[in-house]
Order: C-alpha cells, then sequence, then structure tokens
C-alpha cells in the first residue's frame, strides 16, 4: 500500500483535496452500499416471504443455507466475484471488475442472504392463524402478505438495518473486487485500511467517524420509521 | 323447509393418513344458526377451514347456494363469508381500521367504509376505543373488535369458531347476550362452533355434535339434548347417567327396563327384549334421606348411599351406588340442609317421564 502513487501527497494541498476526496469516498460508500441493500430488499422480501409461508419440503434446507449464507466472511465473497469477474473469468467480457458494480454486486451477495434470512424469521414469528383469518376476511394472497409484511414492520426494518450493517462496514469484499481506486471505487473502510497503512491516523480516525456518522443517519431514519405508529 | 344456503355431502378430512372429519351429509338453512359441539379435538375448527375454503378436503362436495363451491372463484366465495377466530387476531392498528380491514381488502369506497365501520363500532358498544391501538384491548373488547370486523362485512355466512372460549365468565355470558340479539336482528346464517352447552343452547337454532371426527346427530337443542342418538353424545351433552339394560315390559307407551337387577320405568315405545340405553340428566334427579315411600308422581325409586360429593360452582355432583352408579346435580343449599356426607343412605327418585331410551 505505501507504494501506492495516492500516497505521494504534496503536503501543501493535502487539506482540500482530502476534503474534496472525502465528500466523494463518503458518497460512493453511500451509494454503493444503499444499492446493494435496496437490491438484498428486492431479492429477500419476497424470498424470505416465500420461505416463511410456502409449506415445500426443501424449504427447511433452504432455510439452512440461507442462515449460513448471514455469516458469510466478505472476503470468502470477495474471492469468489473477483475470481468471476475476473478479465479471464467467466463474465470477464463485461469489464466490471474493479468499477463500483463490482463492489454493489459483492455486496448485495452479503447482504441478500440476511434480508432474507431476518425476513423469514421476521414473518415465522407472527401468529400462523394471522393468515387463515386475514383469508377469512376476504384477503387476496397479495393483501394477505402486505398485511403480514405491516404486521412484522418492526423486525423487517431491523432486517434491513442488519443487511445495510453488513455492507458498509465490510472491506474485505470492497477491495478485493474494487481495488480501492482512487476517484473510482474508493470507499470508506477501504480509505481507512489505506490511511491507517501509510501511518495517517488522523485521516483513519476522521474517515472513520464520517462511516459511524453515516452509519448512524441511515438506521436513524430507517429506526423513525420502524417505530411510526408504535407508542 | 327454508332454503337451503349450503349444503354439505361425503366430506372427508384426512391428516396423515388418519380420519379427522367425515361429514356424510349436513344442510345449513337460510338465517339459521347451527351450533356445532364437541370436545377438544373433534375437527370441528377443521370443518370450520373446510367450509371456509381454507382447507381442502380429501373428497366430498360442498354446496353454496346451490352450486359447488369449486365452481365459483375461491376468492369471490371468501368474500361472500366472513370467518371469526377463537383468538381475536387483531392487527397492530387501531381498533376502527381493524374493523375496516376486510371492507378495505373488498375494495369499498372510502365513505361506505367509514359508515359501515362506525355503525359496527356502535353496535358492538365500542365506538368510544376506535382510535384506540388494538393491542391495547382487553380481551372482551379485542373480541368485539373481531365480531364488528366480521359483521361490517354484512356476510351471507358467518363462521365463528369458538369466540369466547378465552374470555372470563362475566365478560362472555354478556357478549353471548349480544351476539345473540345481533344474530336474531340481522338473520345472519351463522355457522358456531363451541365446545360449552350453553352456549350451543343460547344460541343455536339447531345442534351439530361432531365427536371424534364423525358428524354423530343434528337436531333442534331440545332432541340433542333430551334425546340423544347414541351414548356418547349422550355422554358428551350431559346425560350422565346411562344404564345398559333390556326392555322387560312394553305396554301402552310404557316400558320397564331391568337392568343390573333393578326395574326402571320410563315413557317410549320400545319393543320387548330390546336392549337400551336408559339416559337421565343428573338434574332430573332428587335426593331425598328417606327411604323414599312418601308419595310423589316421580315413578322410579332407587335406595343407595352416596360414594362421591364434588362442588361446581353453585351445585354439589352427588355420585350415588344403586347397585349402578347414579348421578345427581343438587344445589350446595339442598346438600346442606340435607347434611348430606359421604357413605350416606340416600333415596335417588326421578319420574319416568325424564327418561330417554336409545335403542341398540
Amino acid at each position: 500500500m505505501r507504494s501506492c502513487p495516492q500516497s505521494f501527497i504534496n503536503q501543501r494541498d493535502k487539506i482540500p483535496r482530502m476534503t474534496t476526496d472525502v465528500f466523494e469516498i463518503t458518497l460512493l460508500s453511500l451509494k454503493v452500499s444503499l444499492l446493494a441493500t435496496g437490491i438484498s430488499l428486492f431479492i429477500g422480501l419476497p424470498l424470505g416471504t416465500w420461505l416463511a409461508l410456502s409449506q415445500l419440503r426443501g424449504r427447511r434446507f433452504i432455510l439452512s443455507l440461507i442462515n449460513t449464507g448471514m455469516a458469510l466472511p466478505p472476503v470468502v465473497v470477495g474471492l469468489f466475484v473477483a475470481m468471476t469477474l475476473w478479465r479471464s473469468g467467466p463474465l470477464g467480457n463485461l469489464h466490471l471488475i474493479y468499477t463500483p458494480i463490482a463492489i454493489i454486486i459483492a455486496q448485495t451477495i452479503i447482504a441478500a442472504p440476511v434480508v432474507t434470512g431476518l425476513t423469514a424469521s421476521a414473518l415465522q414469528q407472527l401468529d400462523p392463524r394471522l393468515r387463515l383469518q386475514l383469508l377469512g376476511l376476504g384477503a387476496s394472497s397479495t393483501q394477505m402478505v402486505v398485511s403480514l409484511w405491516r404486521e412484522a414492520r418492526l423486525p423487517l426494518l431491523a432486517a434491513l438495518m442488519a443487511g445495510f450493517g453488513s455492507v458498509i462496514s465490510e472491506v474485505g469484499a470492497s477491495m478485493m473486487v474494487g481495488g480501492n481506486i482512487r476517484h473510482q471505487t474508493r470507499v470508506l473502510t477501504t480509505a481507512i485500511v489505506l490511511e491507517t497503512g501509510k501511518g495517517e491516523f488522523q485521516n483513519a480516525i476522521t474517515l472513520s467517524i464520517l462511516l459511524l456518522i453515516l452509519a448512524y443517519v441511515v438506521n436513524l431514519g430507517l429506526t423513525l420509521i420502524q417505530q411510526r405508529g408504535t407508542r | 323447509m327454508a332454503d337451503t344456503m349450503l349444503s354439505v355431502k361425503d366430506l372427508l378430512v384426512k391428516r396423515s393418513d388418519q380420519t379427522v372429519l367425515q361429514v356424510d351429509s349436513l344442510d345449513i338453512h337460510q338465517g339459521e344458526v347451527l351450533a356445532v359441539i364437541g370436545p377438544n379435538g373433534a375437527g370441528k375448527s377443521t370443518l370450520l377451514l373446510v367450509l371456509a375454503r381454507l382447507l381442502l378436503p380429501l373428497s366430498g362436495e360442498i354446496y353454496f347456494r346451490g352450486s359447488p363451491i369449486e365452481q365459483e372463484n375461491e376468492l369471490t366465495y371468501r368474500r361472500r363469508i366472513a370467518l371469526v377466530l377463537q383468538e381475536p387476531l387483531l392487527m397492530h392498528q387501531s381498533v376502527f381500521d381493524n374493523v375496516a380491514a376486510g371492507l378495505k381488502f373488498r375494495g369499498l369506497p372510502r365513505q361506505e367504509i367509514k359508515s359501515r365501520t362506525k355503525e359496527w363500532l356502535e353496535r358492538l358498544e365500542i365506538s368510544h376505543l376506535h382510535n384506540r391501538s388494538a393491542h391495547r384491548l382487553s380481551g372482551g373488547e379485542a373480541q368485539r373488535t373481531s365480531l364488528a370486523r366480521a359483521f361490517a362485512l354484512q356476510p351471507e355466512l358467518l363462521l365463528l369458531d369458538e369466540p369466547f372460549s378465552a374470555l372470563d365468565a362475566p365478560t362472555r355470558s354478556r357478549l353471548l347476550q349480544d351476539l345473540h340479539a345481533l344474530l336474531s336482528q340481522t338473520s345472519i346464517t351463522t355457522i358456531f362452533i363451541t365446545h360449552d352447552l350453553d352456549e350451543a343452547l343460547l344460541l343455536g337454532d339447531r345442534v351439530a355434535v361432531l365427536l371424534g371426527g364423525v358428524l354423530r346427530q343434528v337436531g333442534r337443542p331440545q332432541d340433542v339434548f333430551t334425546a340423544p342418538s347414541d351414548g356418547e353424545v349422550a355422554a358428551f351433552v350431559g346425560v350422565e347417567t346411562v344404564i345398559a339394560g333390556k326392555v322387560a315390559v312394553s305396554q301402552n307407551g310404557q316400558v320397564i327396563v331391568e337392568a343390573d337387577g333393578l326395574s326402571l320405568e320410563a315413557v317410549g315405545d320400545i319393543p320387548l327384549g330390546r336392549h337400551v340405553l336408559f339416559c337421565l340428566r343428573p338434574e332430573d334427579i332428587t335426593l331425598s334421606i328417606s327411604d323414599g315411600t312418601s308419595v310423589t308422581s316421580a315413578r322410579n325409586r332407587l335406595r343407595g348411599h352416596i360414594i362421591r360429593m364434588t362442588p361446581s360452582g353453585p351445585l354439589v355432583r352427588v355420585v350415588i351406588d344403586c347397585g349402578l352408579p347414579v348421578v345427581a346435580l343438587i344445589t350446595r343449599g339442598s346438600a346442606n340442609e340435607m347434611k348430606l356426607v359421604e357413605d350416606q343412605a340416600v333415596t335417588a327418585t326421578f319420574k319416568a317421564t325424564a327418561v330417554h331410551l336409545i335403542p341398540r
């Protein structure tokens, strides 16, 4: 890392350049992680709901796989996504390696099992007779599922927060598939690793505080939505 | 005979190869309240879920207003009925929103949802709670909300699955009276499931007895309770003394049954030599400590001694050994006045007309 060209910074411009960089890095972190969480929600909410409500035989086995997926180490995900997107890899012709899209793909793979697993467990915690009651009041299948989501909105938003938490804080996959390229794929976590490696602890601390604030702001927003209407 | 709203034929439901419900034939008439009674695990709730089309039977047919329900779109059918379960199962919303839920599912205009919800909040006397969050209601208030939610749908068929079983006695008794009044006012065809005989007697125009998953008897409450079709139904509907015997004399509608060396008189037209079950409700038996020689209209006098006395609310259930066990129900006051104790000799008397005979 020390040999990276980025570390040769002109002492005089250090402060202003750091400020624009920091803004760019923070924005990219937010964009990438929110998008990955959003896609995970798009996949995880229906899949988790299906796993919670269906009576198929393989359901428990799939749930066990999903639950294992919740503990996927980001470096392992990074490794597989890197191998897949590598120029000589199966999807190499898409030229996605070392792009923000590669990070989004890796982070989605990390967050989707979290959202799916927690969605399934949120819905399984509801009284199973509630489904019968809703149908017995004339709900269509869609109306029934939407009503169940509304009933489980607290744990469902917690699932979303956990999904976001798992990707905004990960560094391994972002580093491996993004490459920590300045102005392109550098996010807060990879920048912190870089600054720490250079011994620039002050910068690393500043970035860390920013990361914490970012996590706080997003979770505050989700918490406010979650707690709305609860007294 | 009134119009048949729902007709069930040869219904069979199995769960892992075991029959949980078997109903050969059952008709529910327009505007009637059918009380389905049976102990826990008798298949009552299963029947209700099948009728609500929430559980698929293995075989059998269900006709709704003359046409098989499978012909109709499942959702359309479910929107013609309403289901109330044992637990109120309210959603984490206000009472108003809960009562409006089914109306919203049906996509009714907002104004109509509002007026119908308000009407049923008033009729179930919970208007003052309309803004309260449903999980801050008492048990009775929650069940009222659940009933309002179903009534607001103005269903053609109302299915109630033991809606009062989780409530305390005073709350339950008030709600029962209110439900009775609402059902008479609205004339909604209703199937009411309960294991409580008093609820069935109060609400049911007819009573259906379900035992071990099999429909055993359907009839007017007085018929089912006084003339059960077999020994098990008799035991379930509270006929506690069931004696197996044989008709020794049968003359002019009067019958003498011999059982374990006793001669018992009853009213009925059963041929000589026929084996019968001799059924008696405990409240029809009078106890006295004298030898029972005083003149009464009661035709049967059995001398015996008390085996067991069990208090049950304001009453005492007394089991007497008269050569065979006879169960009587008397008030606590009578038991105290007569100073009844276990092992004491007593005379049990009952009228021949109180006896129900089941030929075997």
